[in-house]
């Protein structure tokens, strides 16, 4: 792929997801950011030009979650960037569940680093809340946000000390550090693998209760009253609990959550005979959840849908259910799984790309996100009747685990461009 | 979105190809296979045990959990089908193992087995086997995890048939930890098949699965209630480990209220059976006075469960065509 320093987008459709914009006209960027819309500023020259006829052009998709299998897995990173930048994702953030966890700046330089060499999407590491994740020692939040931490996390599930929970909360929010947590409570999960209902019962796979994500969530905001701190909660999987983020949204709590694309289009029935690839963290559970999920993505109390890219091996997931990891490949699905569900729900474009552009972007604190002039040229140009079959072997990304696998899906990006330089080319 | 299991067991003309489950076996194959049990109930009992259906055929009994009796009787049962079989007891947790399941199942279809009698602690192993072997090699499970054990449920359904005739006017209640039991399900799923309309869960609510009312199966917790005016009462084996933890007390306060004993038992109807898939835990689910009394046909389960093996190894066996297409 080129760098180029001024890029003309010739007779696209535009949609804004930050400003509701949707119409037709050019959009013209320079040295890596938004020069104009409409017509070019004064001296432009195109070094390219790009005929977006028939595209749509939108900020290129935040992801909120997508492990990228670094530190861990030597040079798995620029495979995983590949796919980001094939599924139109022009910023990753990535959990600090990483072998060893992000707990030390050396580790979130050295991941730094390797993204740059990569140029892929923009990397938003999120530090470890505690040391090691072991959920006992805070981790040095201070200093991993002057490396470039984003966030802190507790990845997986809550700490079993509430007093550590609350500590971390409280040094978190003495530097206006945000905190990520997912609302789990590990003894609730217990031996789970599957959300309890029907589905597990009849499969006779231990089922996880919905009390582990409500006792989670009232845990976190009880101690966020008295902490004080900014938390975003990470992937809310049932009824109530959306529910319950919906009153402290209402509260006046400094919160806000997202949702994972595959609890958006799947439930335990996924799961028919075992299917491994449907084996989540959360669970997937019951219609009405899911349904639930929807409702709170459209009234706003879920801001953003993430990937939750997990990318695992073959031999990770070709086990008995409830020996396999969870988690899905997501990243290249990401993009036409979003639009599938605006078509379902009937929401405009513009809304529902905002769930996967400005509205992490503005959880992020990024200024992406946006098509605003002056902001950084961060784009995807897709073509959103384009459909293809989802085939887990010729997914870019090491992870061929993709529930969605055999389905046909409507969008694809053709140019993904991170800075104004165009990262993925893809066929017409 | 119905679950496409029996087009996984099924071959493309209808007929067992694996054994898995009993959830979405159809009735007329399930009577099929009691018929074809009746013709192997002689066979047990003439001084020749054997007819030579399986001559020649390989039956690998999988055992990655231990299990004694459940091995016997599928070793029995191939034997008089004149099948070789061997047995293999990898009951090391599959974690710990240094082999995957798919490459131990690889190894063994390279040495010419031709059926798998499995059984693996975890719900749906059978399932990763079935979809992974070759199309002329047949899988029995023999219990997964929580999930199914079908040829218990089978053997249950023969044993009520040959004591109760019709299955449609009977009350079965299945009493103990139905939440950890794969015979409760595969009982369940065979029972609702058969047409049994008044089929009852009874237990504490520690070892209930949530989700039984909708699969059609009335949930109580009183074991009077639960066992009123029934016609077969199926006892389940309470596992020791379930007193660690927090589902019970003690052995003790389970058997004071879930024991069956003389006492409870004149609730159900007089001429009720009681069975058990055992081994029985006398003095905690079950009094030795009821395990041993005139209601108990729990001796007869287990002879029956070998003609019923011998129909299920044989009927698979039969299947030469590959297993139907999984739907999607």
């Amino acid at each position: 792929m080129s760098a180029l320093a001024s890029l003309a987008i010739e007779n696209a459709r535009l949609i804004d997801p930050s400003t509701g914009r949707d119409a037709f006209a050019n959009l013209y960027v320079a040295d890596g950011r938004i020069a104009a819309i409409g017509a070019p500023p004064p001296g432009f020259v195109a070094q390219r030009s790009v005929d977006a006829r028939g595209l749509i052009v939108a900020p290129g998709l935040v992801d909120l979650c997508a492990r990228m299998r670094e530190p861990g897995t030597e040079g798995a990173l620029r495979g995983e960037m590949r796919a980001a930048l094939a599924g139109g994702v022009t910023g990753v953030v990535c959990p600090p569940d990483t072998d060893p966890p992000l707990d030390e700046p050396g580790l979130v330089r050295m991941l730094r680093q390797r993204s740059r060499e990569a140029a892929g999407a923009r990397l938003y590491p999120l530090g470890a809340l505690t040391a090691g994740l072991a959920g006992v020692a805070l981790a040095e939040m201070h200093t991993l946000a002057q490396v470039g931490c984003v966030a802190f996390c507790q990845a997986g599930v809550l700490p079993a000390n509430h007093a550590t929970l609350l500590q971390a909360l409280r040094y978190a929010r003495t530097f206006d550090l945000a905190v990520w947590l997912q609302p789990v409570d590990a003894s609730l999960v217990g031996d789970g693998v599957a959300g309890e209902g029907p589905v597990a019962a009849r499969l006779g796979l231990p089922g996880i209760c919905v009390a582990a994500e409500t006792v989670a969530l009232h845990v976190i905001f009880e101690l966020q009253r008295a902490a004080g701190t900014r938390i975003h909660i990470c992937r809310l999987s049932s009824a109530q609990g959306v529910e319950l983020v919906r009153t402290a949204k209402r509260e006046g709590l400094p919160v806000t959550a997202d949702v994972s694309i595959p609890h958006v289009h799947l439930t335990d029935q996924d799961i028919g005979h075992y299917d491994t690839n449907c084996r989540l963290d959360p669970p997937l559970r019951a219609a009405a959840d899911r349904a639930a999920i929807r409702r709170g993505l459209a009234d706003g109390t879920i801001d953003a849908i993430c990937s939750d890219h997990a990318p695992l091996s073959l031999e990770d997931k070709l086990l008995p259910f409830g020996e396999a990891a969870a988690g899905a490949s997501g990243l290249e699905t990401l993009l036409p799984l979003t639009l599938a569900w605006a078509r379902e729900e009937g929401i405009d474009l513009a809304r529902a790309l905002a769930a996967v552009t400005s509205a992490p972007a503005r959880i992020l604190g990024e200024d992406t996100g946006t098509l605003e002039p002056g902001r950084k040229a961060d784009l995807v140009i897709f073509d959103p009747h384009a459909a293809w079959t989802v085939q887990a072997d010729t997914l870019l990304s090491s992870g061929k685990n993709s529930p969605f696998d055999g389905r046909t899906l409507s969008g694809r990006a053709r140019w993904t461009l991170v800075g104004g330089e165009i990262r993925y080319e893809g066929a017409e | 979105m119905a679950p496409a299991t029996a087009s996984l067991q099924l071959d493309a003309e209808g007929e067992l190809h694996h054994l898995l489950s009993t959830e979405d076996l159809p009735r007329a194959l399930i009577e099929r296979i009691l018929a074809t049990a009746d013709g192997f109930i002689a066979v047990g009992t003439r001084e020749i045990k054997s007819v030579p259906l399986l001559r020649g055929r390989s039956v690998f009994n999988l055992f990655f959990e231990n299990s004694t009796r459940t091995r016997t009787t599928f070793e029995i049962a191939a034997k008089r089908l004149s099948a070789d079989v061997y047995n293999l007891n990898i009951a090391a947790s599959s974690t710990a193992k240094g082999e995957s399941l798919l490459d131990t199942i690889d190894n063994l279809t390279a040495m010419q087995a031709d059926i798998f009698v499995v059984r693996h602690a975890q719900g749906g192993a059978p399932y990763l086997i079935a979809r992974h072997l070759a199309p002329h090699v047949h899988v029995v499970n023999a219990g997964d995890g929580r999930h199914a054990h079908p040829t218990q449920a089978l053997l249950d359904l023969y044993t009520i048939r040959h004591y109760k005739g019709a299955f449609a006017p009977l009350s079965v209640a299945i009493v103990g930890d139905i939440l950890n039991s794969r015979v409760a399900r595969s009982d369940l799923h065979a029972l609702l098949a058969m047409g049994v309309t008044d089929l009852r869960a009874v237990g504490p609510l520690t070892l209930l699965p949530p989700g039984l009312e909708e699969m059609g199966v009335r949930v109580h917790t009183r074991l009077d209630a639960g066992i009123r005016d029934a016609d077969v009462i199926i006892m389940l084996r309470l596992q020791n480990e379930r007193m660690r933890g927090a589902l019970l007390p003690s052995a003790q306060e389970y058997f004071a209220n879930y024991g069956l004993t003389p006492q409870s038992l004149r609730h159900a109807k007089p001429d009720c059976i009681v069975m058990h898939p055992g081994p029985m835990n006398r003095g905690v689910e079950i009094d030795s006075t009821v395990a041993d009394g005139p209601n108990s046909v729990i001796l007869p389960q287990v002879s029956f469960g070998i003609a019923v093996r011998m129909a299920v190894l044989s009927m698979v066996a039969s299947s030469p065509r590959p297993a139907a297409r999984e739907a999607p």
